[in-house]
């Protein structure tokens, strides 16, 4: 058997070309993942549970069926994790919330049921922020995950275990959630590649809802094709979702860009000034310059009202929070208060010990933007908003194929960092915001790292494009990759490799 | 200055589709404690609302039967408040764009005909059940969550009780009759809120109270009485009304404050992210209105021109489709449609009430609808006719109705079998009268005397003496007669 950590570097595409060939079995995989988790997860926390027996089971089970000739799938026998926030037939969902600490789900997620139709087993649930809610996953119930390239930093967030456990190698790929730039910003911090669909391309059903009008469900991967190839699972219409799209088509096989001639990319003015930090300034400024010698004309293009996005998707996804958190009661399920005097203190003491700080001030802050008199003033204001965003977007990718811009304005920072000043850490979600108000799907991929304190840490760009493009963000991500070979030499396993020798 | 009421109702009625409104969950009344739920009306983690369209159809239909504008874009809110037997914590609704709006029926009361206005009709899901127990306290049923409900919201246009009853009586019978709900009140399928002020004619309204959740005619009557009464007290004694919303208790027949109106909840009401818009077109309304029956306004006119039945009874048989459809089924059989209306009106409700008092007193459930009167249009026609005719007098046809209900059978043969026709041939009647007035000297003596009143009580005893079979004018004739002879 190959020593893990040299199965844990492989793609997605290279275990399921392996397990095809018979060079390896589903068994060796999940085993070597399991090791890496064992190895790892003490220092980075990235998993809140391991489903290794079952993992086991469904390996084997795979293995079973490719012996017979009859794989469900081309990943039939890839193991994947999931975010905490996505429902598990008879396993825990906490969403990282004291809430849910011991809350079982009685059903599974369309997306899980997917997974599992794909043959591909579970290898358990990532760390994320409470209900999704964070940059950092830092405001984790059960404590923050790390960034496997300094473990003193942050993996972003909320998606920040599903970004950690691929970048150090803890599973070959991730189902993360995005509101507002949980699966983006994380893998632009972790130096993985990571896809917001366009809204309703993948069911919400058993997703946790945080704001149902912007969260999507969608995949962290090591390349842009190994994205890709998750996305072919697990998208499709889904009857039990109302907003789920039945038009958006396939993704795979990907188109091989040889060149980038045709293309047009835009580069939003506005994302390029104010508060963006000189390396992620430059490395993004260079991936514009790499697609033009790819043959991609790039242009400056403008979305006026960008400085709205922010304090729009704020009120919106807080509004939509305040009502979609209001079930977590304490009457039917979750955390309930030992002792209460009646109803309302049974309501207001399960939900102040339930709930975390920052999904308060969400809740608060909702709650606030919806009432009487304050509706107009802030909920309507940032529909309006919202609305003038789609509109500048359709003009902007009406002259230009895509999109560039950086994911984040800084690389990973320290733990502790920011939170102490919750404006700050939102303000770190400016350039991720607007795929979610728009609905439009956004790629981010990685494009170069920083240096700081002796440490290299990851830098992302986002790529954005219409409604339907997702095939398109993803094949200009992989002949991108394919040019540049991002964080090509650079592994931030060092403790992986103790671990294998330990272990 | 007399005092007027001023009275606007909030109705909610259940739709009797088979699912619910937003998941596959059967709607069932009576079913076990939570045996009908799924994560979608229980409301858990990542649960999705799926829109049953059977609901829109419903919905439209009810609009257009209500005389609505049917809007051909709607779309669903969330009304946000906590409360244990709503599980999201929501409740979905439609709050800005309602499907329904501006809409009428008409009513008959002693008064005349009125034509109240309805507001809106929306859409929304109901809540759970607590039921409560002595034993395990409070507890939840949650098989009522997500059951589809339309509100049916009247325009402040009633002004007594008689009125209020009479709108809610005809909105139960145009729902039933377009058959998209069973308006049981009893089960719950039919509850209204009663918003209520008083002021004097000519004046501003005064300020309003809300009565939730009555559950009956009797309450909705006795509630307007009650707080009409308070009302009138508080004013008189120069105390204010406040807006609040109170509760009619039934047992003291009084109403009591529950909530102030600086104490109510701030709804939120915003779009529910998870629901697209609900959209109708041409099409499918022309589809719905074509499905829409007689509507029980346009029967009560034609039964009063076409079968020259009184206002009354054409209101009474119009009151609910199976008996409407019933009469018209016997009336095209029978000699005299008034015939049969009459005999429905008196014998046959008379008879129902019955078994339906039995039914309750013995504990078993009373039949319902058509089921609740077990003769066929036919029979009940032929037993008309048979009384049109004289074959039958009105107490042999008591009788055989009577028998009808036991067991379903042709009139005819069994007045025949039972030897109930009516006695005409003169030897039997003469022999009665000569009998009658043999046995009662005294009263003939009487009558001869000049106190005519008698012929009434001697009457009587001839038809006694036939057994109740005689013909009752020709009995009546021949008697009179022999009196004066």
């Amino acid at each position: 058997m190959r020593p893990y950590p040299e199965i844990c570097r492989l793609t997605v595409r290279e275990l399921a070309d392996a397990l095809q060939t018979g060079q390896l079995t589903s068994a060796e995989i999940t085993e070597a993942y399991l090791a890496s988790i064992t190895a790892q997860n003490d220092a980075i926390f990235a998993y809140l549970d391991v489903y290794a027996q079952s993992a086991r089971e469904e390996a084997a089970a795979s293995d079973e069926r490719r012996r017979a000739g009859k794989p469900l799938s081309l990943l039939d026998g890839v193991p994947i994790a999931l975010k905490d926030n996505m429902l598990v037939e008879g396993r825990k969902c906490t969403c990282a919330s004291r809430m849910l600490k011991n809350f079982v789900s009685p059903y599974s997620a369309t997306v899980v049921e997917k997974l599992r139709a794909a043959g591909m087993p579970l290898l358990g649930k990532l760390n994320m922020d409470e209900y999704a809610m964070g940059s950092s996953t830092e405001n984790s119930a059960f404590g923050p995950c790390h960034n496997p390239w300094a473990l003193n930093r942050v993996p972003g967030g909320s998606s920040g275990g599903a970004a950690a456990a691929v970048a150090a190698g803890m599973a070959p790929v991730a189902l993360g959630s995005d509101t507002g730039g949980s699966i983006r910003q994380p893998a632009s911090f972790c130096g993985v590649v990571g896809v917001k669909p366009a809204y309703g391309a993948v069911s919400r059903y058993g997703l946790v809802a945080f704001a149902s009008s912007l969260d999507q469900i969608g995949p962290l991967a090591k390349t842009a094709e190994d994205a890709a190839l998750v996305m072919d699972v697990i998208a499709g219409h889904d009857r039990r979702d109302a907003t789920s799209d039945a038009e958006l088509s396939p993704l795979h096989p990907l188109q091989k860009m040889e060149t980038l001639e045709g293309l047009t990319v835009g580069l939003p003015k506005e994302c390029f000034g104010e508060g963006l930090s000189m390396p992620v300034y430059h490395a993004v400024q260079q991936a514009a310059e790499k697609l033009r010698e790819l043959g991609a004309t790039v242009v400056e293009v403008s979305i006026p009202s960008l400085p709205y996005a922010l304090s729009a998707y704020y009120v919106l996804s807080s509004a939509e929070a305040s009502s979609n958190l209001a079930r977590f009661d304490g009457v039917r399920y979750g955390y309930r208060v030992k002792e209460y005097a009646d109803l309302d203190e049974l309501y207001r003491k399960s939900r102040e010990e339930g709930f975390g700080i920052e999904v308060k001030r969400r809740i608060m802050l909702g709650t606030f933007a919806l009432s009487s008199g304050y509706q107009d003033q802030y909920y309507l204001k940032a529909q309006q908003a919202r609305e003038l965003l789609r509109y500048e977007f359709g003009l902007a990718l009406a002259n230009c194929d895509l999109l560039l811009t950086p994911v984040a304005p800084t690389y990973a920072y320290r733990l502790g960092e920011k939170t102490a000043d919750p404006m700050e850490m939102y303000m770190g979600d400016l350039y991720t915001v607007p795929a979610n108000l728009t609905g439009l799907p956004n790629v981010s991929v990685p494009c170069g790292t920083a240096q700081e304190g002796g440490e290299t840490l990851p830098i992302g760009m986002s790529l954005l494009g219409a409604r339907d493009s997702l095939p398109k963000l993803l094949s200009v991500a992989a002949a991108y990759e394919r040019a540049v070979k991002p964080n090509e030499g650079i592994r931030p396993y060092e403790h992986l490799r103790r671990g294998g020798e330990t272990a | 200055m007399s005092w007027e009421m001023v009275i606007g109702l909030e109705t909610h009625v259940e739709l009797n589709t088979e699912s619910k409104v937003f998941c596959t969950c059967k709607t069932a009344f009576g079913a076990e404690p939570n045996t009908h739920v799924c994560p979608v009306c229980m409301g858990l983690p990542g649960a999705l609302p799926v829109f049953n369209e059977r609901v829109l159809h419903h919905a439209a239909m009810a609009g257009f039967a209500l005389n609505c504008h049917v809007h051909h874009v709607s779309r669903f809110d969330r009304k946000n408040y906590f409360y244990p037997d709503l599980p999201k914590a929501y409740q979905i609704s439609q709050f800005y764009r309602p499907i329904c709006e501006d809409g009428w029926l008409t009513v008959q009361t002693a008064a005349g005909e009125k034509k109240i206005g309805i507001t809106r009709i929306h859409i929304e899901e109901d809540a759970g059940k607590l039921v409560h127990d002595d034993e395990n306290g409070t507890m939840l049923d949650m098989n009522r969550c997500g059951v589809p409900l339309i509100e049916i919201v009247s325009e402040p246009d009633l002004r007594s009780a008689e009125e209020a009853v009479a709108y809610l009586r005809k909105v139960r019978a145009i729902l039933t009759y377009i058959n998209v709900s069973d308006c049981r009140m009893n089960e719950g399928s039919l509850r209204c809120d009663v918003n209520l002020s008083i002021h004097h004619p000519g004046d501003p309204f005064g300020v309003r109270t809300e009565m939730k959740n009555l559950n009956s005619f009797q309450s909705v009557e006795r509630a307007i009485q009650a707080e009409y009464d308070r009302q009138v007290a508080a004013l008189e004694a120069g105390e204010e009304v406040v807006q609040e919303t109170r509760r009619y208790d039934q047992k003291t027949g009084k109403t009591t404050s529950m909530r102030r109106k600086e104490n109510s909840a701030d709804y939120r009401y915003f779009p529910d992210p998870d629901l697209p818009e609900v959209r109708l077109t041409d099409a499918d309304m022309e589809a719905i209105r074509a499905e829409i029956p007689t509507l029980p306004d346009a029967r009560r006119e034609a039964y009063r021109n076409e079968y020259g039945l009184s206002a009354y009874a054409a209101e009474q048989i119009t009151a609910e489709r199976w008996l409407a459809e019933y009469f018209e089924e016997a009336a095209a059989v029978a000699q005299s449609p008034v015939g049969v209306a009459n005999l429905l009106q008196g014998e046959v409700f008379a008879l129902m009430s019955v078994r339906a008092t039995e039914a309750e007193k013995s504990g078993s459930s009373a039949a319902e609808g058509r089921e609740s009167l077990p003769v066929s249009p036919t029979h009940l026609a032929k037993l008309s006719d048979l009384l049109a005719d004289g074959r039958v007098n009105s107490s042999t046809g008591k009788k055989i109705l009577s028998a009808l209900f036991s067991e379903d059978c042709d009139p005819e043969a069994y007045a025949e079998a039972h030897g109930l026709f009516t006695v005409s041939d003169d030897a039997t009647l003469t022999d009665a009268i000569t009998r009658t007035l043999t046995e009662n000297p005294d009263m003939v003596q009487t009558y001869r005397g000049g106190k005519v009143s008698v012929e009434k009580a001697l009457m009587g005893k001839a038809m006694a003496v036939t057994r109740g079979k005689a013909n009752p004018e020709k009995l009546a004739q021949m008697l009179h007669e022999a009196l004066e002879r």
